[in-house]
């Protein structure tokens, strides 16, 4: 397979902003299958903001983000950050992770065979299914990210795209979930983009780096990050 | 006390009553879980407003109520998205100035103060048999639609964000909400009454939410709360010649406090065997 082959995702040029004020300017990078691409940076560094613009939640202000290779803008594996509203919300895990099975863009009213078994393949692949049917809002803080990962694989297969999915747990859990997505980042070839705080983990277990500040400060794996002068001082903290 | 059920109003009463109240049920609990209850009182007094204009001018209220609460649905959803208005202020904003409107256009007529004491507080005798057609065509068009789109709606209220991201039309479901409940709300406001009519919005929701703990069952449960209570209501407006309005939200209030027990009772026992 040719480097071109392998191509998911290409950013180039890329300002993104809220009506007149840019966040960040002139990104560009490729994304291959496979990948596991850690963006870090500071606070308000615009990271959240590239996520969303990813995710297709928000237009660029100028530059192009484009698809390849049998990827399309809905096989896009989303992990939000949780809002309040979800903490209290009267659902079953059944019923979060089939919401996962939507994206295919069909009228369906209605779950099919083969959405069913999807979301029981991935329930399982997280060890959720014992809880299938209990309410998310009784679960863990580490057993509603697996949920909400189980819902991002039904939705894709193909790429993730995780904001910051170790919010507000502790250490131990932490652990567990990167080990997860580290895990079906192998076993599917299931490129990731993740933002995180934790940079010393992220670094452990990506393989490409996007470190950002306003613009792009560097990009390129995550051995080279580790030598280079942005990346020795910002883990040197 | 069953004779009440051979007066044909009594009988349009019911079928109208239960059909809105399997709508507010339903799309309560989405409005609810958004935070967003309040729409249904903000979306009341809009309609009060317009039916007062239609009073006065000899229109048919349903016709002009419509789609002026239809209008105003959409602008509290804009007003909401625009972070310089927050949801509530929104509502209270669009509430209270559309009463005020309704209020200075019937001051301008006189002798009208009976319908203006319905719309208010409700009567059962203030749907005639040319509106029961109508209602109840909106009404299961509200309830088909619901039914079609379950499942999006359930990802829309779940998770904005994710469901965008996976290509679902988030704004126009939101959309759809939002003139199922404009519907609702002109339908069963002049039965219910503008005051009370948000609260069939809410308290279904708040009740099977205390006992149910998934989605589906709490959707269900508040659609059987929704119509029980209607029923019952609408008995003990008859036999004590109460407001029909009134009545069906005591029967809510009532039936709030005893699912609140449940739930109270069973984190005790839950409490108590877990040691």
């Amino acid at each position: 397979m040719t480097q071109k082959d392998k191509k998911l995702l290409s950013c180039s040029g890329l300002t993104i902003g809220y009506e007149n004020q840019t966040v960040l300017e002139d990104v560009s990078f490729d994304l291959m299958r496979g990948d596991y691409l850690c963006v870090v940076g500071e606070n308000g560094a615009g990271k959240s903001t590239l996520i969303k613009c990813l995710a297709g939640l928000m237009k660029p202000m100028s530059g192009s983000i484009t698809h390849a290779n049998g990827l399309s803008r809905r096989d896009v594996g989303y992990l939000p950050q949780q809002t309040a509203i979800q903490r209290d919300f009267p659902a079953s895990v059944r019923e979060v992770v089939l919401s996962g099975c939507l994206n295919s863009g069909r009228l369906l009213p209605f779950y099919t065979h083969e959405d069913k078994a999807r979301a029981a393949k991935y329930l399982e692949e997280l060890g959720m299914t014992a809880l299938a049917d209990r309410s998310y809002r009784e679960l863990s803080g580490g057993q509603q990210q697996r949920v909400l990962l189980a819902r991002a694989l039904c939705a894709s297969r193909k790429l993730l795209i995780l904001d910051e999915p170790v919010t507000g747990l502790d250490p131990l859990v932490t652990a567990e979930i990167y080990d997860i997505i580290k895990e079906i980042n192998r076993r599917h070839h299931t490129a990731v983009i993740m933002v995180s705080h934790d940079v010393k983990t992220a670094v452990r277990s990506a393989n490409r780096i996007l470190h950002v500040k306003h613009t792009v400060q560097f990009c390129g794996s995550t051995a080279d990050y580790l030598k280079s002068d942005v990346g020795r001082a910002f883990m040197g903290r | 006390m069953w004779e009440m059920f051979s007066y044909p109003f009594i009988l349009r009463a019911l079928v109208v009553g239960i059909l809105v109240s399997l709508c507010s049920s339903l799309l309560g609990v989405n409005l609810v879980l958004k935070r967003y209850s309040m729409i249904g009182d903000g979306l009341s007094h809009v309609a009060f407003s317009a039916m007062a204009v239609a009073t006065v001018m000899n229109w048919a209220p349903l016709w002009v109520a419509i789609p002026v609460v239809i209008a105003a649905s959409f602008l509290l959803l804009r007003l909401s998205a625009n972070s310089r208005v927050k949801g509530d202020s929104a509502i209270a904003l669009v509430s209270t100035g559309a009463l005020a409107i309704g209020v200075f256009i019937i001051s301008m007529k006189s002798g009208i103060n009976t319908d203006i004491n319905n719309y208010m507080f409700g009567s059962v005798l203030a749907i005639s048999s040319s509106d029961v057609v109508l209602s109840v065509v909106l009404s299961l068009a509200v309830l088909a639609l619901y039914v079609i789109f379950y499942h999006k709606i359930f990802a829309v209220t779940f998770d904005e964000p994710f469901a965008k991201a996976t290509g679902i039309w988030v704004e126009g479901y939101n959309m759809l909400i939002a003139v199922l409940t404009a519907v609702t709300i002109v339908l069963g406001m002049r039965m219910i009454g503008a005051l009370l009519i948000s609260s069939l919005i809410i308290f279904p929701a708040m009740s099977s939410m205390r006992v149910f703990k998934n989605f589906r069952s709490v959707v269900i449960c508040a659609a059987v709360i929704s119509a029980v209570c209607f029923f019952a209501g609408l008995l003990i407006s008859y036999q004590y010649s109460a407001p029909t309005g009134a009545s069906v939200v005591i029967i809510h209030l009532a039936v709030f406090a005893v699912f609140c027990t449940v739930d109270w009772v069973r984190a005790k026992v839950r409490k108590f065997s877990a040691g």
